[in-house]
């Protein structure tokens, strides 16, 4: 269980950040909470990590004019002691308690959350039932990418060699919104059997497909109806456990107040 | 290429060079003989590893030596010494908290981190701390007595 060998880096600034990924087998490496996991059982062996952690345009936690504007770095464990997050972006507050167990929290970063798109995490089905915005840089440009666009597939995104993921903007929680999140666990900390990020009309699921999965909401008749027919089992949970669990949680957020 | 690191364990200032791959939990392991902190699976899931860095608990494993330098790191040596995690260790003790001791030292640096940030933590909130941290002997029920007895004050 050790990682093979790699060179290390950690810039400074962005553009010795964008100079060093210009290597096609560099990888970034945020908290290293996901990655040095991957990196010890040799799932993935890259040449070079370039640690992102001292790049001071990636941090923080801000509020603009229409949204919660969150660095990349920003760590689990700040996210969840942030006011301006209680406040103004509820449902993201509900949802991080449930990301994995404090050591971890204290490291993990939402920048490496959203760029793993692990089909069972948090964070991803909040941005997408939040309509949040991506904001990817490469060492020349910077683009916004809606969450609905961002996520491709099974720990897939529209991020491309060489960009950094900078920051997630969500937008600010409005009088009368209704935010819910809810997610089934054998044990508190774990990644999700399945979960649900429910924000007004959009309802996300999380641990249900390879990416997550957004119902409109309409009658809970209707809304059940939409879910997929056969989710993938995973390795302890069939696909008609997976299915039953999410009407479980449809109905629990439909009779939460 | 070998980084030289410098980085302050257990409040002694020590500088070595080390490899990249290097686990933070290795070097501290078998470059300092720091042999408290354990390595159980290397890949995050157990908490054998845990540690203090900067003052937050960390996964040993999930951290690489190049990634503390400059770093305050403590291990449960040092939390031993200052006499920091003493009455979880008499209680873990009282309590039959501990069998094997493989997992004690990542649930004693684990059960003080909670003491820390919380008032009165009740049973559930101690156990979410710790689910993080796997026993394999206990069936915890020991170990959340032993925590629920200190920070309630009553030693
Ligand atoms: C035991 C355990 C339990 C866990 N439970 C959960 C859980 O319940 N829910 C959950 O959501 N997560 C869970 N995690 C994962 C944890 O939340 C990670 O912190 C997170 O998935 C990745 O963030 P990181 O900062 O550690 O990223 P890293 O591990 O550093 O990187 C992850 C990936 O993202 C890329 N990357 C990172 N940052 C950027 C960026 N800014 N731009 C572009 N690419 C980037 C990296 O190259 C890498 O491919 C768990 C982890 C462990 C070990
Ligand atoms: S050895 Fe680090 S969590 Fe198991
Ligand atoms: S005492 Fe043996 S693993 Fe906990």
């Amino acid at each position: 269980m050790k990682a093979a060998a790699f060179a290390y880096l950690k810039p400074a600034s962005l553009p010795e950040a964008f100079a060093a990924l210009v290597n096609p087998h560099a990888k970034v490496l945020a908290g290293g909470q996901s990655l040095i996991p991957a990196l010890n059982m040799r799932l993935s062996s890259p040449e070079l990590l370039v640690d992102i952690t001292g790049l001071p345009d990636l941090a923080g936690i801000s509020l603009q004019a229409h949204s919660i504007k969150i660095g990349a770095l920003t760590t689990h464990a700040q996210i969840e002691a942030c006011e301006l997050v209680r406040k103004h972006v509820p449902l993201l507050a509900q949802a991080v308690r449930h990301v994995a167990h404090a050591a971890i929290r204290n490291r993990g970063t939402i920048g490496g959350s959203l760029a793993l798109a692990d089909p069972a995490a948090e964070y991803p089905a909040c941005a997408v039932a939040l309509d949040s915005v991506l904001v990817i840089r490469n060492k020349a440009t910077e683009r916004r990418v809606k969450a609905e666009r961002f996520f491709k597939g099974l720990f897939e995104t529209d991020l491309k060699q060489g960009e950094l993921l900078v920051a997630v903007e969500f937008p600010l929680a409005k009088a009368g919104d209704k935010s819910v999140f809810l997610e089934l666990t054998r044990r508190h900390g774990d990644y999700a059997i399945v979960g649900l990020a429910a924000h007004n009309e959009r309802m996300v699921f999380l641990g249900l497909d390879s990416k997550p999965v957004l119902l409109q909401k309409k009658t809970l008749r209707q809304t059940k109806d939409q879910l997929p027919r056969n989710p993938p089992a995973d390795l302890y949970h069939s696909s008609a456990t997976k299915r039953h669990l999410a009407g479980v949680l449809l109905e629990r957020a439909w009779n939460t107040p | 290429m070998e980084h030289s690191i410098t980085l302050v364990v257990n409040g002694t200032k020590v500088s070595r060079q080390v490899e990249p791959r290097e686990h933070l939990i290795d070097f501290l392991r078998e470059k300092i003989g720091l042999t408290g902190s354990h390595a159980g699976c290397e890949h995050g899931v157990c908490g054998a590893c845990t540690l203090r860095v900067d003052g937050q608990i960390v996964r040993g494993c999930l951290m690489l030596a190049v990634q503390a330098n400059g770093c305050r790191v403590d291990t449960v040596e040092g939390l031993s010494d200052s006499k920091e995690i003493a009455k979880l260790q008499k209680a873990f003790h009282e309590h039959n908290a501990l069998q094997c001791g493989f997992c004690t030292p990542g649930m004693l640096l684990a059960a003080q981190d909670l003491i820390l940030q919380s008032e009165k933590p009740t049973r559930e909130e101690i156990r979410n701390h710790i689910s993080g941290n796997y026993c394999r002997c206990t069936g915890y029920q020991a170990i959340v007595d032993a925590i629920e007895e200190v920070v309630n004050g009553s030693r």
